[in-house]
């Protein structure tokens, strides 16, 4: 113990050496599903919880698991899956969820637990945390040690390193700062999880979530977001059109979706959505703090807007100054 | 259920209109700039006032951890109309969990049967104090609402998820924190500032609460983040397309 200790002290400073002082790391990541298949957000938690160990565990819960269970034991990397097969846990309550989280990381021993820094992890971890009593670092941008993790704080402004004391590490991670885990070539082995109460004084009624054949927003190579300057909902489409074309998503700023010309799952920034997409076309976004907190880490940025001094432009690679209800379709058309 | 009463915890954070600047030598963010309540508290509140508009609420207590400033962060939830205050004063860096500690301390005192919170402070960004707070007292939770109606001894409370809304019912006692849709907060008058100064203020410290503080994060340092190098401008369409094309190479 004494020794893992001095090594790990010595791994914040030395990436060469952090390498070895991870053997005794145990991280358990907690999958999120959706309709019977793994959400790539998962797949991104397992890659944070592989540069802390090169063996990790996860946890997949719900009633119609199995497919979920394999795909994840298929993961290069992951050891065991741990399956809890109930209803109490489909819709990801937090009452139900959280208590199973906290049976699962004692009956393991895990040293970390990770979930997607998605509604789902924002919702369910911090409760487990405070169950197994000890912190949680949220929004994880950064692996730098065992303990040592990145965060970004301020809207993305400034980035905190920051250092957990506890001997339990509850982390959310961004899905965008770690490429998903490859899904093929693991051979994982697939366990019962240990009993948990599935008591919950809340219950589910209900969900309408929006349908779109695009691709997912926080997973797309490409997106389009549109902000007030589309002035109403009819003048989406031409964003549509373009996202269409590029085979992207479409988003929105804040003030568009406030207006009503968007739906609010489209929101892109601080209490929205974060993308980091290889294309984010801006159109008629002024570029206020909160939203370049959701897309500044997009690899290339276009900024379409009438406004030279809009301070999209600041950040922009490329910046076009001129009418988007001309430049847009033009676009669309040329590509 | 006519008699809810219904506790507030709110932030004072740095104003969001602030661009704010990284100290350096790595020690944190220049925080000698305007200060607010942090926006998400703000809707915590009206959201507690219209309850009480309503009649669905009885008592609204506001309640923050921090210096003595926060004080004027207290005054301004009395005179959007909560009826009285907590200020739970410490200098220290608390941390969402120690907060949670100290908040469920304040609920053992007050007895609410509700909490209602902001889903996240714009300064730390952990969104995690109403979680963990729910979690400590056993709880129902219900995160992100952007609608709450009051049901006999039960929320109904519509959830902003990915991808969409859900709706729950969480029986109370009940922990909830609010997403932005869910209200446009009042504007505090005149008059109800200056009523608010006769509004009841009570002070606590952590230790009067019996509540270790001591921090379990450590901050090793802020940074700023990599800037961006923008500001190139394109002079049309077609300049556009050649160097998504051929110098970016992403479509």
């Amino acid at each position: 113990m004494q020794t893992a200790r001095t090594i790990r002290s010595v791994g914040v400073r030395s990436p060469l050496l952090r390498r070895f002082a991870s053997s005794s790391a145990t991280p358990l990541v907690i999958v999120e599903h959706k309709s019977g298949s793994l959400l790539p957000s998962s797949l991104s938690a397992i890659s944070a919880a592989l540069k802390i160990s090169p063996s990790v565990s996860a946890l997949v819960a719900g009633s119609n698991t199995d497919a979920v269970a394999q795909s994840v034991a298929a993961v290069p990397g992951v050891s065991r899956v741990i399956v809890a097969k109930h209803e109490a846990y489909d819709h990801g309550l937090p009452e139900t969820f959280a208590p199973l989280v906290v049976a699962a990381t004692k009956a393991g021993q895990f040293s970390h637990v990770l979930a997607p820094h998605s509604a789902f992890g924002k919702n369910v971890m911090p409760r487990a945390a405070a169950i197994l009593d000890v912190a949680q670092v949220s929004d994880v941008t950064a692996v730098v040690s065992e303990d040592t993790f990145v965060r970004p704080i301020y809207a993305g402004n400034a980035l905190a390193t920051v250092r957990s004391k506890d001997p339990i590490k509850i982390l959310t991670v961004r899905n965008t700062a770690f490429p998903p885990a490859p899904t093929q070539g693991g051979q994982g082995g697939i366990e019962a999880a240990p009993e948990a109460s599935t008591e919950s004084p809340s219950e589910w009624l209900s969900e309408d979530v929006a349908k779109s054949d695009r691709p997912e927003l926080g997973a797309a190579k490409v997106v389009v977001g549109g902000g007030r300057g589309l002035k109403d909902k009819d003048n989406f489409k031409i964003l549509y059109e373009l996202a269409d074309k590029l085979g992207g998503a479409v988003g929105a700023s804040r003030a568009a979706v406030d207006a009503g010309f968007a739906p609010n799952d489209l929101q892109i920034g601080q209490t929205g959505k974060i993308v980091a997409p290889e294309l984010y076309i801006a159109v008629g976004i002024s570029g206020a703090i909160q939203h370049l907190a959701g897309m500044k880490d997009s690899k290339t940025i276009v900024a379409i807007n009438k406004d030279a001094e809009a301070p999209i432009f600041q950040v922009a690679d490329y910046g076009l100054v001129g009418d988007l209800f001309q430049a847009v379709p033009e676009l669309t058309k040329k590509l | 259920m006519s008699s809810l009463k219904v506790l507030v915890p709110i932030k004072r954070v740095i104003d969001y209109t602030v661009k704010i600047r990284v100290l350096p030598g790595g020690k944190g963010v220049d925080t000698n700039v305007k200060h607010a309540m942090n926006p998400f508290d703000e809707i915590a509140i009206e959201a507690a006032v219209q309850l009480k508009e309503a009649k669905k609420a009885s008592e609204v207590i506001a309640v923050s951890v921090g210096g003595a400033k926060s004080v004027e962060t207290l005054r301004t939830a009395l005179a959007m109309g909560a009826d009285k205050a907590v200020h739970v004063e410490t200098d220290a860096d608390v941390q969402p969990l120690e907060v949670a500690k100290l908040l469920r301390a304040v609920a053992d005192k007050e007895q609410p049967q509700v909490v209602i919170l902001g889903k996240q402070a714009i300064d730390d960004d952990s969104a995690q104090t109403g979680q963990m707070l729910a979690g400590l007292l056993g709880w129902s939770q219900a995160t992100f609402a952007s609608k709450i109606e009051v049901e006999g001894d039960s929320l109904k409370v519509t959830r902003e998820i990915d991808g969409g809304l859900e709706t729950v019912r969480a029986k109370v006692p009940a922990v909830l924190t609010t997403d932005l849709r869910l209200n446009t907060p009042r504007f505090a008058t005149l008059p109800n500032i200056m009523k608010a100064k006769k509004k009841p203020l009570a002070k606590l410290t952590p230790k009067d609460l019996g509540v270790d503080i001591t921090p379990r994060l450590e901050i090793l340092e802020v940074a700023e983040p990599p800037k961006r190098s923008g500001g190139r401008k394109v002079e049309s369409v077609d300049d556009l397309i050649d160097k998504l094309k051929n110098e970016a190479k992403v479509i």
